[in-house]
């Protein structure tokens, strides 16, 4: 069953997903993971939150993927997130200049995590957001949504996704403007105030 | 009173025949874990009470989820995929090397994108503060691995055959010895992280996180086959297991490989 015979298209079939569990913390995040924006960009934003369970509780055993285009709307080609040192076998981390477009953030014990990145730009009909994937333990399957920052009300209401949502639970997508480039964008999995999750197809 | 494992044996049957009746009933095959897995407790509070909305990729080629990150070979060391030769010594425990393809949904080769392992030692530790099992740490392993698949979606690490461990899910639980495995494809909308198993492991059935998968098919596609072909010489144990990564690409439309 687990060599996949890909002359038949009906064998080919999805691995399942699992939790990663209570212990990717010492294989997963790298240092300056969330550092994603080259170091003195005039389009730096922070984004910034927590992630809470059904309870209100903030997780401290899950982290965020962060996924997003430049300010121009194009999406990252650029490899060297997780930069290696050959020689000592650690990490070297980003280079500071160039922009991947993408960092991991786990939560820390207060279950806050934060990440510097380009705010992003338009592409298509959408207004602009980052892509962000959740994992944690105790979660099956990772969940997709979508960070959109407030302020061109105009591109939001023209947006495929949010133009679709129910008022009450669209606003869980739309981060919150705490100034100085600063957004908070908390990440409830269950219960009150639940973010709204994506599915693709 | 704490739970026995008779207790999620019953909740798992339950939740097997439950699947079982929906799929006679006509429902569609789930290849993947339902978010909301009594069984396994700590899904209890951290799984989305509402349905996910759905977006077809199929409307819009500029959405930033058809799109993946890119790694690199600056991403990697050499040794990344190796991980007995992290350390000074040998660690303790019986080498394995496991390869396979990584794939889309049209078996596609997936080439050049991470692949990321953890797991526990030979006698079932975690290298993480967190972990409170006192099986003894291997100062020559450390468990965690990557790599970059090849043009043929190729990938391959030597390591050391993990131990099974317990842990609090109820009393007496113990999970099946596991690698963990994560993935990138082409687009984001395939991220993948999975665990796989060791063939004809005894603690399947007691283990609600192998359980999750109700479909018994798609819980065998988690479990890696012996190979001798990838057995070295005098050296290590071979395993294969391809992975397929589920969820819509864009790739095909761009590059109709």
């Amino acid at each position: 069953m687990t060599k996949i015979d890909t002359s038949r298209p009906e064998s080919v079939l999805p691995t399942p997903s699992h939790t990663v569990g209570p212990f990717y913390g010492y294989a997963l995040p790298f240092p300056g993971g969330g550092d994603i924006a080259p170091v003195g960009h005039p389009d730096t934003i922070t984004v910034q939150g927590y992630v809470y369970d059904g309870e209100g509780n903030p997780l401290p055993d899950a982290f965020v993927e962060l996924w997003g285009p430049d300010p121009e709307g194009n999406l990252s080609t650029t490899d060297g997130s997780i930069r290696r040192d050959p020689a000592s076998g650690g990490y070297l981390g980003r280079n500071g200049v160039e922009f991947t477009g993408w960092g991991r953030i786990q939560t820390d014990a207060n279950g806050h995590w934060y990440a510097r990145t380009l705010r992003p730009g338009a592409r298509g009909q959408n207004a602009p957001y980052l892509s962000a994937c959740v994992f944690a333990r105790g979660l099956l399957v990772h969940l997709f949504t979508r960070i959109y920052l407030p302020g061109d009300e105009a591109a939001l209401a023209g947006d495929p996704l949010l133009s679709g949502l129910d008022p009450a639970r669209r606003d869980t997508l739309i981060a919150q403007d705490d100034g100085r480039g600063t957004y908070r964008f908390d990440i409830r999995l269950q219960g009150e105030g639940e973010t709204v999750f994506l599915e693709f197809q | 009173m704490a739970l026995t494992q008779h207790d999620i044996d019953l909740e798992i049957a339950a939740e097997h025949a439950t699947y079982e009746k929906r799929i006679a009933d006509g429902a569609p095959v789930e290849h993947h874990p339902r978010r909301d897995y009594a069984p396994y407790r700590s899904s209890l509070l951290r799984h989305p009470k509402q349905p996910p909305v759905t977006i077809d990729v199929s409307k819009d080629p500029e959405l930033v989820e058809l799109a993946s990150p890119a790694f690199g070979e600056r991403d990697i060391t050499e040794i990344d995929n190796d991980l007995t030769r992290q350390h000074n010594g040998e660690p303790i425990g019986e080498r394995i090397t496991v390869s396979g393809r990584l794939l889309d949904r049209s078996g596609r080769p997936i080439r050049g994108q991470l692949v990321e392992i953890w797991q526990a030692n030979s006698a079932g530790r975690y290298a993480h503060q967190r972990e409170q099992h006192d099986a003894p740490l291997d100062p020559n392993f450390t468990g965690v691995g990557r790599t970059l698949t090849d043009d043929e979606g190729n990938y391959r690490f030597t390591t050391i055959q993990p131990g099974p461990y317990p842990w609090r899910n109820h009393l007496n639980a113990w999970r099946p010895a596991h690698i963990h495995f994560s993935m990138f494809g082409t687009a984001f909308t395939q991220r993948l992280v999975t665990q796989m198993y060791f063939p004809s492991d005894p603690l399947f059935p007691y283990d609600p996180i192998i359980q999750s998968v109700t479909d018994d098919a798609a819980r065998q596609r988690l479990v890696a086959t012996y190979d001798h072909s990838l057995s070295v010489p005098e050296f290590s144990m071979g395993y294969h297991w391809d992975i397929v990564l589920d969820g819509p690409h864009a790739t095909w439309i761009e590059e109709g490989r």
